[in-house]
This record gives structure tokens, C-alpha cells and sequence, in this order.
């Protein structure tokens, strides 16, 4: 047998015995570790009990929404997600938007600013706060302007035209004028690709009354948690729905809310699924 | 508790673990691969697999035996997938297409874990635990068995052994990898990460609407995923999803593993070559370049520049509330940093100069630490590159821990470094070239760049992140980043293998006054910069019509 086959055969016979081992033997020793006592719950993936049955996982957030999608008063909401039709979790994910997506491809093909205002405005609107932000339009659309005209160094140096671009006709502009030109709303099906692109900051408080987690969707798009300031925002109205007093959602809250870890790992977070169970079997 | 200090706990607890991990675990490694003996579990191996194992080789024939173990492994993970619909555990799922099975077949065998697929919607249990996670110990072992040798030839005596492929992979995954994966399994699954052999299984929740929940033996292979650099997820949003990663703690557990390895085995070089201090020169190396990388990361992303943060007042997009932006770019720079490719959180919705502190990580070609094995390996290249420019600078013959850096040694260090940027930027070339590659990127503009230069500078260098807008599971990026991830990862090696070979042939010359001291703080912040400086020089051109041009806006 010539050197070259020795040596693959070897290589065959290697992998099939790594793979007994490694492939076989291991994730199968694991598991049966994983059905000791402490461990099991987890390792089957730390089921939600509610009303004596299982009804999700404490680790797995879930849609707190009607049928029409609108969100159910009396349950606090998670944060946006970007799984499959939110909360999917056969289809985890995320949004992939990077951070200068500001220009709508069309109506209902939102930009990832115009997602965020529209999450804003939606949210302020359900909470009685203020839903404005930065970059934000009053109509809930990310407050971004085409600038048309020639250009030197990038900068137009004479102003043509100037197009809202995520505000498609008939929508009023967010603002009348831009260097003394009039704004005009985005007629269905134009491209704006031509214009500069000047996002508007507007006169938003640089901190909204929405936190930062209501507005974006996480990594996984099960994300169960929320921060205490949007837990808090929230449990104004869960109590109103509930009819129960705030000091006893409050303490819930706080029931429901991690710590860092040692006091030094992550961010305090709170776990809306574990608490709108818990809500629920009051 | 600000964001800064969060930031700076969560790091600086890191890295004192490491400091006190990598001791003993550098030690373990010298112990595992200069012990003679051989355990009893091994001498069944090496009958089985049928090798001699107390025979040495040269470079040539360990530089085959790693070709070939991989060679199998590309064929066998290719049919495997291929045929998983007939096999137990396939969970309804059909036969994985070819052009993707082949894209997952290399991506896993080259230590890149790249996925041009989801987990949860592709891929069987047996596929995942006996396919997919086999791979992922044996990828890291081949890495780790070539750093080894690389190693035995600067301490070698002129006789040109590099040792034996098949003892040192068999050591590699039975005293090293796949001790310490058991263990991180069982601390995964008590924070809460999922270990059972379920299928999905159909729920209805709190407010009567349904989920589906998926299972699967993830803890076991989250573990190896994590401690041999792989990076790719059991489910498709990897670490940031809660079976996965459940906390901030796990989330912390898996960046300590993946940076364990390649941060122990400067001190495991260190004490093949006789000179501890050596070791301490390359670690220290190592560990300023990682800093400055979580560090400006950190930094980029808290003070969150662009359009979407500043209207969200954080660059909170595609991050888990419970881990943090901090947490989430801590592990983002890990990620990179080492050739792991895991994620918790989405890189491509990160600012633009966050992102572009993710590439570069890449792009310094994964030595800060770097994967297991190829880390210590790149490192050592760049030593040889920067005695040989020292050696210039002063007009002497270059020399490393006693070995002449000749004519043939510089040609195999600077084409070690020549490739992955070819590979990187060449393929992004490519893809930018052709109408139906342009059409994959999520996003327009500079960051559609991104995209597409990230997907081929992880490739490259055998990362596996990506900027996950782009849609690859077309057949050119099959095809392309296949061929990119099988070159930049065997072409190196066998360069490395060569020079290694060249090395070992020399007898080693004594130190004499002239002799360029190479564990002093001078040569460590040279070849820190000399790792800089080329990196600048390559990329800077494509990182400013993207992640730059973005960043700056």
C-alpha cells in the first residue's frame, strides 16, 4: 500500500474514532449530566409554567399582543423583535440595519430610523408621554432631508430642491423650509439617491421619555428582557388595566428584576415574561 | 452604575482571569505536548487510527498529515449533511443543498464556523453533535497541533522533527479540549443553556398565542464552540440567543473560553523554548493590542456616533438588554480578536467605527490573541518579519531564539502574510465587480461595503462573524467564501509548517552581544508595531470607502 493511501486511511480511521468520541460519547455523557436534579428545568430549557401548564420559557420573550398586533394593556411589552413576525423562535434574529439606514426604500419599507421613530411616537402614544426623539418627525417618520443642487467638496452650494424623504405625499413636511427653500413631501416611487442626505435633529431632549431598548430590536429577537426604565414607564398603565394598586406591580417588578451578576456583570434587566406570569396568577 | 464603569468591570474582570487562568493552563499544555508517554485511552487511538506514534516527522509529511485529516473531514461533513434526512435526529429537516453543505463543510473544517445557514431551520441534532461540534474540537486541535510544531522549530536541534500530527491532535482534543468542555457544559447548562435531544416542540403562551420552541445538545457544544475558537452558533442568532447565552455571567464564561487557550500558550511557548521570557514578550504583545481593541470599541460604541444612535440615544439595535452595549462589545472584540466568530449581539448594526474596530481586529490577521494554535503561529511570523526589519535597521543578520532568519525563512514569513489580505481584499474586489454579489448586501452605501468586506476578511482569516445583512446563501458566496476560507487557512499553515521545517534543520546559535534581545519591552512594542503598520498599509484604502467613510459622516 503506497504512502498516500496509508495516510488517508489513517485520516479516516481518525476522524471516525474522534467522532465516536467527541461526537458521540460526550454531547451524550453531557446530557445525562444534565438530568441531575438542579439541572434538568434548565437543560430542557427552563419551562414557563402558567395556569399548570407550560406556556413558553423564562428565557424565550414573548409577544404581548392581540390579534390585530396591537399591544394587550394589561401585559407589559418586550422590546421590538426582529424574528420572523416577532418573537419566532424558530426563526431567531435580528435586524441587520446598520446605523445610517435613514432613507425609506418606499411607503411600508421603512428605514431603520422611521422603524425607530414610528416604535417611539407608538409607544409614547400607549405610556401618555411624549414619543419624541432625535431625528425624529412628528409624524413618526425618521425627520431625514434630500438637499438637491450642485455640489463642491460635498456640500450643495446652491439649494434647488429639498424632498423629505421618509414622508411620502400626502404627508405635511416637518418643517416648512430648508435655507429658504420649501420642503416637499416624497412623491410615491422617486428617488432621492441624487440629494445629499442631511438627517435633522430637531429640538427632541436628548433624553426621551422612550428608553432605548422600547425602540430597538436585540440580537435574538427572543430578548425576554427590558430595562427598569422601560419596566417603570409601563407599570403605570398595567396597574391602571389590572386594576390593581402601582405599589404592588412595582414590587412585582422588582421581583422580576436581575441584578448584575456578583454585582459587576451586565445590566440590571427585568424579565417581562416571568412577570406577566406572575401578573397573571394574581 | 454608568456605562463606562460597566464597561471597564466587565473587561477588567476578564482579564484578571486570565491573568491567573493562563499559568497553569500554558503549563498544562507543555506538560500534555512534551510528556513521552502516552495514556492508555491514546494507545487504543493510535491502533485504531493505525500510526506509529513514537515516530517523528518533518514538515513535509506533518504538513500532509494535517492536509489529508482535513481533506476527510471537508468529505465527510459534505455527505453528512447531505444525507441527513435519512439519518435519526433529523427533526423533519431535509438534506442540507449542495452548494451550502459545502460551504458549511469547509467553513467548519477551517475553524471559520462562517453560516450560510440557520441553525434551527437547516440543521439535525446528529448533524449538529457528530458532524458540526466534531469538528469543532478537531479544527481546534489541528490548530493547536500545528502551533505546537511551529514552535518545536525554533527550540528544534537540527534534526528537523516537528514531532507527530496524529499524537498531537489525539493529545490536543483528549487532555485538552475535551476535559475542559465537559466541565464549561455543565457550568453553561447551570446558567440555564439547554442540553437535551427535543425537537421543537409547539407551546401556547401567556396571552394564548403559540411558540415554537426549538431543543438540542447546545450546552456541549456551545462549550467546544467557544474554547476552540469556532463561533458558530447552534441556533442562527448564535450567542445572542437566550438557550445559548441566557446572562450576562454565561456571556462572560464564553468570552473567558474563548480567549483561554490562545492566551495560555505564549507561556507553553515560552517554556519549549527555554526562555520563559519570550513567552511573556509575546503575551504582553498580545494583550496591549486586545486592550487597545476592547478598549476603542467600547468607546465607539458607548459614545454611539450615527444617524439611528443618536435618535435611540444608545446603539442599542441588535444587542440584548441583558447583556449591555458594554457586554455586547467586550464580546464583539473578543470575537474578533481570537478567530472565534460568535456573536452576541449584531455587528452590523453597530456604529461605524465600532464595526470598522471589528474588522481590524480581523485584519491584524487574529495574533491578539488569535485562535488556538493560529494565534501563537500568526504572532510568531510577525516576530520573524520584525527580527528581519530590526535586523535591517541596525545591519545584522537576523536572528530568533537562536535561529538565522535567512533568505527562504523572510520569503515564507512575509507570503504567511501576504495571503489572508489577498484573499480578503481580492474576493471583496470580486464581489463589488459583479452585479448579482452587489445585489446580497442589506444595506446601500458605505456600509453595504462593510458588509461585503467584513464577509471576506472573516473568511479570510477563518473569523466566521459577520455583518449579518448580507444574504449569502447565494452561489457565488458559497462558492467564493468557501475557496477564500479553505486558502486562508491551509495556505498559511503550510507556509507556517515550512518555515517551521527550515527552522528545526538549524542548530541553534548562542547568544553573543550582537544578538537582538527579543523579550525586552523594545522588541515587544516594535512588533506590536510592525503588526499595526502592516495592517494600516493593507487596508486602510477599503476600511475608508466603508466602515470609515460611515463612521466619519
Amino acid at each position: 500500500m503506497n504512502v498516500f493511501l496509508r495516510r488517508h486511511l489513517a485520516a479516516v480511521r481518525a476522524l471516525l474514532v474522534l467522532t465516536l468520541v467527541c461526537g458521540l460519547a460526550y454531547p451524550l455523557a453531557v446530557t445525562a449530566v444534565a438530568q441531575l436534579p438542579g439541572l434538568d428545568e434548565r437543560a430542557a430549557g427552563s419551562p414557563l409554567r402558567a395556569a399548570g401548564r407550560t406556556a413558553g420559557s423564562t428565557l424565550i420573550g414573548q409577544a404581548f399582543t392581540g390579534p390585530d398586533g396591537a399591544p394587550l394593556r394589561q401585559y407589559f411589552q418586550g422590546r421590538p423583535s426582529a424574528a420572523g413576525d416577532g418573537y419566532d423562535a424558530s426563526a431567531s434574529g435580528a435586524s441587520n440595519l446598520g446605523p445610517e439606514d435613514v432613507v425609506d426604500a418606499a411607503p411600508g419599507a421603512p428605514s431603520l430610523l422611521s422603524t425607530v421613530c414610528a416604535r417611539s411616537r407608538a409607544v409614547g402614544a400607549l405610556e401618555g408621554v411624549s414619543g419624541a426623539r432625535p431625528y425624529c418627525a412628528p409624524s413618526g417618520a425618521g425627520a431625514v432631508l434630500a438637499v438637491f443642487g450642485p455640489r463642491e467638496r460635498g456640500r450643495v452650494t446652491r439649494v434647488d430642491r429639498v424632498v423629505s424623504v421618509n414622508e411620502y405625499c400626502p404627508t405635511r413636511p416637518f418643517t416648512a423650509t430648508y435655507r429658504g427653500v420649501r420642503v416637499e413631501c416624497r412623491k410615491a416611487g422617486e428617488d432621492v439617491a441624487a440629494g445629499r442626505i442631511v438627517p435633522v435633529r430637531g429640538d427632541a431632549p436628548a433624553r426621551p421619555a422612550v428608553p432605548a431598548d422600547a425602540v430597538t430590536a436585540s440580537g435574538s429577537g427572543l430578548d425576554p428582557h427590558v430595562s427598569p426604565a422601560y419596566a417603570r414607564l409601563q407599570a403605570a398603565r398595567v396597574a391602571a388595566a389590572r386594576h390593581l394598586p402601582r405599589a404592588r406591580v412595582d414590587a412585582l417588578v422588582a421581583a422580576h428584576t436581575t441584578r448584575p451578576a456578583l454585582g459587576l456583570l451586565g445590566a440590571p434587566v427585568v424579565n417581562v415574561v416571568t412577570l406577566n406570569a406572575a401578573l397573571d396568577r394574581i | 452604575m454608568s456605562d463606562t464603569q460597566a464597561a471597564v468591570l466587565f473587561a477588567g474582570s476578564l482579564v484578571v482571569a486570565l491573568a491567573v487562568l493562563h499559568v497553569p493552563l500554558g503549563d498544562h499544555l507543555h506538560r500534555v505536548f512534551t510528556s513521552p508517554r502516552h495514556t492508555r485511552a491514546e494507545r487504543l487511538v493510535y491502533r485504531a487510527v493505525g500510526v506509529d506514534a513514537d515516530a517523528g516527522q518533518r514538515w513535509g509529511a506533518y504538513a500532509r498529515g494535517v492536509l489529508a485529516f482535513s481533506l476527510v473531514s471537508v468529505l465527510f461533513l459534505y455527505l453528512f449533511q447531505r444525507v441527513q434526512s435519512r439519518l435519526p435526529l433529523a427533526l423533519g429537516h431535509d438534506d442540507v443543498p449542495a452548494p451550502v453543505a459545502w460551504n458549511t463543510a469547509v467553513s467548519f473544517v477551517t475553524n471559520t464556523n462562517w453560516q450560510a445557514y440557520a441553525g434551527e431551520s437547516t440543521m439535525g441534532h446528529l448533524v449538529q453533535m457528530a458532524g458540526l461540534a466534531v469538528q469543532n474540537f478537531v479544527s481546534a486541535a489541528v490548530g493547536l497541533a500545528v502551533a505546537i510544531a511551529f514552535v518545536r522549530g525554533f527550540a528544534g536541534r537540527g534534526t528537523g522533527d516537528l514531532g507527530n500530527f496524529w499524537v498531537d491532535l489525539t493529545r490536543a482534543v483528549l487532555r485538552v479540549l475535551l476535559p475542559l468542555s465537559a466541565v464549561a457544559a455543565v457550568v453553561l447548562i447551570a446558567g440555564g443553556v439547554v442540553q437535551n435531544l427535543d425537537g421543537a416542540h409547539t407551546v401556547t403562551t401567556l396571552t394564548g398565542g403559540t411558540q415554537t420552541l426549538p431543543g438540542g445538545p447546545v450546552a456541549s457544544q456551545e462549550a467546544i464552540k467557544q474554547l476552540g475558537t469556532n463561533g458558530g452558533g447552534f441556533y442562527n442568532a448564535n450567542s445572542a440567543h437566550p438557550y445559548e447565552n441566557p446572562s450576562a455571567w454565561t456571556s462572560w464564561v464564553q468570552i473567558l473560553l474563548m480567549t483561554a487557550v490562545p492566551f495560555a500558550l505564549p507561556r507553553t511557548f515560552g517554556r519549549m523554548a527555554g526562555d520563559r521570557r519570550q513567552g511573556h514578550a509575546v503575551v504582553a504583545v498580545m494583550a496591549a493590542l486586545a486592550l487597545l481593541s476592547v478598549t476603542a470599541l467600547n468607546a465607539a460604541q458607548l459614545a454611539h456616533h450615527g444617524t439611528v444612535p443618536e435618535a435611540v440615544t444608545a446603539a442599542a439595535e441588535g444587542t440584548e438588554a441583558r447583556f449591555g452595549v458594554a457586554g455586547s462589545a467586550t464580546f464583539a472584540a473578543a470575537t474578533t480578536l481570537t478567530s472565534t466568530g460568535a456573536v452576541n449581539s449584531a455587528h452590523d448594526s453597530y456604529t461605524g467605527l465600532g464595526g470598522m474596530v471589528a474588522m481590524l481586529d480581523m485584519m491584524v490577521g487574529e495574533v491578539a490573541p488569535g485562535g488556538v494554535g493560529t494565534g501563537l503561529v500568526g504572532l510568531l511570523v510577525l516576530a520573524v518579519v520584525t527580527v528581519f526589519v530590526a535586523g535591517l535597521m541596525v545591519g545584522r543578520t537576523p536572528e530568533y531564539l537562536g535561529k538565522k532568519i535567512g533568505p527562504r525563512e523572510i520569503r515564507l514569513a512575509a507570503l504567511y502574510f501576504l495571503v489572508t489580505p489577498a484573499l480578503a481584499l481580492g474576493g471583496t474586489a470580486l464581489a463589488m465587480g459583479l452585479d448579482g454579489p452587489r445585489a446580497s448586501m442589506l444595506n446601500t452605501g458605505p456600509h453595504g461595503l462593510s458588509e461585503v468586506l467584513y464577509a471576506f476578511t472573516s473568511a479570510a482569516n477563518n473569523n466566521g462573524s459577520a455583518f449579518g445583512g448580507l444574504t449569502t446563501d447565494t452561489p457565488f458566496y458559497t462558492t467564493a467564501l468557501g475557496l477564500v476560507m479553505v486558502l486562508g487557512r491551509f495556505v498559511p499553515i503550510v507556509l507556517a509548517l515550512a518555515l517551521a521545517g527550515s527552522l528545526a534543520r538549524q542548530r541553534p546559535l548562542p547568544a553573543t552581544a550582537g544578538t537582538l534581545p527579543t523579550h525586552r519591552p523594545q522588541f515587544a512594542a516594535l512588533l506590536a508595531g510592525v503588526a499595526l503598520v502592516l495592517v494600516a498599509l493593507t487596508f486602510l484604502p477599503a476600511l475608508a470607502l466603508g466602515p470609515l467613510a460611515e463612521g466619519m459622516h
